[in-house]
């Protein structure tokens, strides 16, 4: 009972939020907001015993992710003039158009399971233990070239922010 | 039964509600140590004066005085501040402070009769990663502190307290991982409870004793991330005159203070639990106390174990503070990223190797 209170104020918080994050004209706002749905969303997780994912939501994206975000946006400091005005276009209309029949698809797929019997979860659900157990047997192969992929993203980083000796100053 | 209720609301009213007053009041302590102390290093008296009818109790009145000031100064925001980011922003790094000693255990399971309390907030099997996780929330108050009010000494500070504190979170973040290999555990309770082992029959199995390297990295990057001296760039009054809280007075700037203070008690907590074998009383296991006057006595002398342990790494914090000189900036950030770094990866390299090689597996 508690726990489908918590949930609807956490799906509402995390809807309001993902609004908030499309419709601020600040753009610092828009990712105040993003943290807050990113947070809210973390505790569906974490009411669903998916304590692990929860937090990882927590640490990767509301707290690494966003700062880095919230930081260009400080250093471009946008004024309200640069922004541009409040305009309907063609593009944006379709877009709105677009995503509202994704919405509405996905709705009507999900609805169809909603009032499936709640099955019992193993106690060991969402683990630490478990997520690695699984993430390093079942799932080795792609567990692996997601951590090659990351690998060469942060090399690329390092390769296109390095000065070469004697470049600039 | 009227006493399932009491234990009930105990576990979930009473201990949340407790625990942050019990922060805030260690914030007065907390100062009154640092002032005296640096009077101490310094070689002077240090405050004093202050007393309510006659009763000093050697300085201790003069963190309520200074309290007082903070509440009843002038409340001031720049005009071109934005008004609701710089009200939200020092909430944003109270907040998070708080929250993070929530999975610090400071005693063990208090059995009385049928009843088992945790004295603890919350046993989460994800505790280590808890607090990492709700910590790194703390830089948003600082990066919007600075922001906030249009100032450019303050967005300086700000930006340069974030990029540090992201530097050193890896680090910090990286040196716990050994600790979690050598006790096979993430949740602080079972972290805590063996390091009552003891090693070779007298040493007590504490994170220090079977991780020095973690030990070190991660005091260092806990004092980076407290943002205390060396590490106090953010605020580094000489460059920028306080950085990112410098429009905040009054009320609003005690927060970001307290924040700091309770930021520190947090990581001694943390500290003391992961390294320093947290409520264990060496050498006294809990059922060899139980034995001797009963389980109240012995939560009772585990608790002050840790208090007693946490005040100890809180005077460690002021002792560094006025021995040090600040750094600079890059030398900084080449610390973090070129010595720390490395470090807390071949830390990780030897505490998965060494198993192996003695045949423990």
């Amino acid at each position: 009972m508690i726990q489908a209170i918590f949930f609807y104020v956490f799906a509402a918080s995390a809807v309001v939020m993902a609004l908030a994050v499309v419709s601020a004209r600040n753009p610092i706002y828009s990712a105040m907001a993003l943290i807050g749905c990113l947070l809210s969303v973390a505790s569906i997780f974490a009411l669903q015993s998916a304590h692990l994912m929860a937090l990882l939501q927590v640490m990767v994206y509301a707290g690494a992710i966003m700062v880095l975000i919230l930081f260009v946006l400080m250093l471009l400091n946008l004024s309200p003039q640069e922004l541009g005005e409040r305009r309907v276009t063609v593009r944006r209309v379709t877009g709105a158009y677009l995503i509202g029949a994704i919405v509405t698809l996905l709705m009507v797929r999900l609805t169809k399971h909603l009032w499936a019997p709640a099955s019992a979860l193993d106690p060991n659900f969402g683990t630490i233990e478990e997520v690695g157990m699984i993430l390093y047997t079942k799932y080795l192969l792609p567990f692996e070239m997601v951590s090659l992929l990351l690998l060469a993203a942060i090399i690329g980083a390092v390769v296109l922010t390095r000065k070469e000796k004697g470049d600039g100053q | 039964m009227w006493i399932d209720y009491l234990v009930w609301t105990l576990q979930n009213l009473l201990f949340p509600l407790v625990i942050p007053v019990v922060l805030l009041t260690g914030v007065i302590l907390a100062v009154w140590v640092e002032r005296r102390g640096a009077a101490f290093i310094q070689d002077r008296v240090g405050p004093n004066r202050v007393h309510i009818f006659g009763f000093r109790n050697a300085g201790l009145m003069q963190p309520i005085a200074d309290a007082l000031k903070l509440l009843v100064k002038e409340e001031f925001m720049p005009e071109k501040a934005d008004r609701f980011l710089f009200f939200l922003a020092p909430a944003l790094s109270m907040i998070p402070a708080l929250l993070t000693f929530m999975v610090i255990p400071f005693g063990d399971v208090l059995v009385l009769g049928k009843y088992e309390i945790p004295l603890q907030v919350a046993d989460l099997n994800v505790g280590v990663l808890f607090i990492f996780a709700i910590a790194s929330l703390g830089v948003f108050g600082v990066v919007l502190g600075g922001w906030s009010p249009d100032n450019k000494y303050s967005i300086l500070g700000g930006l340069r307290s974030s990029a540090q504190m992201i530097s050193y979170e890896i680090s910090m973040g990286l040196s716990i991982i050994g600790i979690l290999i050598v006790f096979e555990s993430v949740r602080l309770n079972d972290i805590v409870q063996m390091q009552g082992d003891l090693l070779f029959g007298f040493l007590p199995r504490w994170g220090i004793v079977v991780q020095p390297v973690g030990f070190l990295l991660f005091f260092i990057a806990a004092l980076a991330e407290t943002n205390r001296i060396p590490f106090d760039l953010p605020e580094a009054e000489a460059e920028i005159v306080a950085g990112y809280h410098l429009e905040y007075s009054s009320f609003k700037f005690s927060m970001f203070f307290m924040a700091e203070y309770v930021n520190m008690m947090v990581a001694s907590g943390f500290i003391v639990s992961l390294f320093l074998g947290g409520w264990q009383i060496p050498w006294a296991p809990t059922e060899m106390l139980v034995e001797w006057k009963g389980p109240l006595v012995a939560a009772a002398l585990q608790v002050g174990m840790f208090v007693f342990k946490l005040w100890f790494l809180m005077w460690v914090f002021v002792w560094i503070r006025w021995t040090l000189p600040r750094f600079r900036y890059d030398q900084l950030m080449s610390l973090g990223w070129r010595v720390m770094l490395p470090l807390a990866l071949a830390n990780i390299f030897v505490t998965s190797i060494v198993p192996f090689v003695l045949g423990v597996y």
